[in-house]
């Protein structure tokens, strides 16, 4: 993946921001989550309803950088149909790579969701990235507001229910 | 009131020579530095003043009799006299030396306000300022039960002085404003503002942090009582700033840090502190900084403060006219007298996206909430992008933006 950090703005990620998928609403959600990084301002809500161990709707909306709405848009896309522990492990997965400490090459799991992998160059950016991982991380976990600058900095602590 | 009486032109290639780091490439790109109000550069005569000092004449001062610590002393105090002078202050001893604006916020709200605020008093803030001049005077609020009370905006970004004027009361005890706004660039009109409160008998704090680089400050004709103003803005260093007080009001202060340098005698049962200035500066203070900044002001006043205001005031109606042209731009503030702060936001494009595309042409601005949420509340916006304006910087840095902002609006397309 180059490190320039104009190559992360193409055109998936734009087409994410522009056209994102399951933005809006559920009207009876089991799960739900509001991500905030009061430094820049990203604000998203996001809501998801299980059907047995499937997630089998997945919603978010809000306010954010393009980085950020393209993350949300295409990891609801990704965990879509998946069960909470297959969302939890891409979720873990995602967020070392966009934090450097995975590198893309080796992400078995995350498919087109390695275009984030140059967000690593860029630390002021990273926390848009990983933003709706760890709102994503909250819903299950019955949090009902994450935040980026919270007592414990999911920057500095790995995602994982290990 | 601006007035610009014909000043000297400043020798715009003459004066980007003194500052080294303007030479630097960004992603391949010339620097055009635009990120001002957040700190400024600083130029050789400072950098050289600053290894000079480091390696000729550096020790602790105030304490020994040996040759380098009257050296640094004496620098040190002949570094207050020039900020002293730059300010218009009646005497050299209400040059206060402090960390910064923020530090010398803190020093009044606790030295000051802890004596002199109580239960059910009120203290004067405006929608415009940076967090370092709210938060001291929550906290102070919250310690004493004290009330804020906030001076309201128009939509240019200009402070509503008839509401103003309508917060004071009894219980009003101190007035805390900005000079210029660090997001908007409106210059209040502190001198009125300073006037109305003394008719009311209630001193005034102004944040001076985003004046001093650039306009005249004279602290006898605003007839403020305390002037906070950070050396990193004016072409210094870090770690350096100056508290303005008017004598009479820092001998009532009590001081806020306790230590070496600030005290008269002590015992176990008591201490007598020293006479101000150095009442409030408590330990072994940044004698570099202070030094540097005494540089900084010498550079400023050869260039002369009402040519550095014209150099700037040209740049930000300029860059006005150019933004304005441009499709899917807004400007936000546009107070008619205003410093050369240009906070923008482009048209379904996130001001931090904006930041980083940006930076890729080698253009460097500030995208955020510029510390000034309860400001961006009021405009409806969470963040913006911000170009601030020093006199290095020329028309051909406000194309390169312009030329930045069309290359961002491209890829967002």
């Amino acid at each position: 993946m180059s490190a320039d950090p104009k190559a992360l703005y193409q055109e998936v990620i734009l087409d994410h921001n522009r056209k994102p998928r399951n933005y809006g609403r559920l009207e009876q959600p089991s799960h739900r989550a509001e991500g905030l990084n009061p430094l820049c301002g990203d604000h998203i809500h996001l809501a998801l309803e299980l059907a047995g161990d499937t997630i089998a709707a997945i919603a978010f909306h809000g306010e954010s950088c393009a980085i950020c709405k393209a993350s949300a848009s295409m990891m609801t896309a990704a965990v879509k149909g998946r069960n909470p522990d297959e969302a939890r492990a891409l979720a873990r997965e995602f967020v070392d790579m966009a934090t450097g400490r995975l590198a893309a090459a080796d992400a078995a799991h995350l498919g087109r969701l390695a275009v984030f992998s140059g967000i690593s160059e860029l630390p002021m950016r990273v926390k848009c990235a990983i933003l709706p991982w760890h709102t994503l991380q909250a819903a299950f976990d019955a949090v009902a507001t994450t935040s980026t600058e919270a007592e414990a900095d999911p920057m500095d602590t790995p995602l994982g229910n290990a | 009131m601006t007035t610009v009486a014909a000043p000297a032109g400043l020798d715009s290639a003459r004066v980007r020579a003194d500052f080294p780091i303007l030479a630097l490439t960004v992603a391949g790109k010339p620097l055009v530095y635009l990120d001002n109000a957040a700190s400024s550069q600083m130029p050789r005569p400072v950098i050289d003043r600053l290894v000079r000092y480091r390696t000729t004449q550096h020790a602790n001062i105030h304490r020994a009799v040996h040759h380098l610590s009257e050296t640094a002393t004496t620098e040190y105090e002949a570094a207050r006299g020039k900020l002293q002078r730059f300010i218009n202050a009646r005497e050299a001893r209400e040059v206060i030396f402090t960390s910064g604006t923020t530090d010398a916020i803190n020093l009044v709200a606790h030295g000051w306000g802890r004596r002199f605020v109580g239960a059910g008093d009120e203290i004067i803030l405006t929608v415009l300022e940076h967090h370092s001049n709210i938060v001291p005077w929550q906290m102070l609020a919250q310690e004493k039960g004290a009330t804020i009370r906030v001076v309201p905006i128009d939509d240019r970004g200009e402070l509503l002085l008839d509401a103003y004027a309508a917060l004071f009361n009894d219980r009003t005890r101190i007035v805390a404003v900005g000079h210029v706004s660090n997001a908007l660039g409106s210059i209040n009109p502190v001198q009125r503002m300073i006037a109305l409160a003394h008719a009311h008998g209630v001193p005034v704090l102004v944040d001076g942090a985003q004046a001093a680089p650039h306009l005249t400050v004279d602290v006898q004709a605003l007839d403020c009582d305390f002037y906070a103003f950070s050396g990193h803005k004016m072409c210094g260093p870090t770690g350096i700033g100056v508290l303005y007080g008017r004598a009479a009001l820092l001998e009532a202060m009590q001081p806020f840090k306790g230590g070496g340098d600030m005290i008269h005698t002590v015992t176990f049962e008591s201490t007598t502190y020293a006479p101000i200035p150095n009442k409030f500066e408590a330990g072994t203070p940044p004698i570099a900084g202070a030094v540097g900044l005494g540089a900084a002001v010498d550079y400023l006043s050869a260039l002369g403060m009402p040519a550095i205001a014209a150099c700037e005031h040209d740049l930000l109606e300029y860059a006005t006219d150019r933004l304005r042209q441009l499709p899917g731009v807004r400007i936000l503030g546009t107070a008619r007298d205003k410093a050369a702060v240009l906070s923008f936001v482009l048209e379904g494009i996130h001001p931090h996206d904006v930041g980083t595309l940006l930076n890729e042409e080698g253009v460097a601005v500030r995208t955020g909430h510029h510390c000034a949420q309860p400001l961006m509340k009021r405009l409806g916006v969470a963040a913006t992008s911000r170009a601030s304006f020093a006199f290095y910087n020329t028309r051909a840095d406000v194309d390169a933006l312009v030329a930045g902002i069309r290359s961002v609006q491209k890829v967002f397309a």
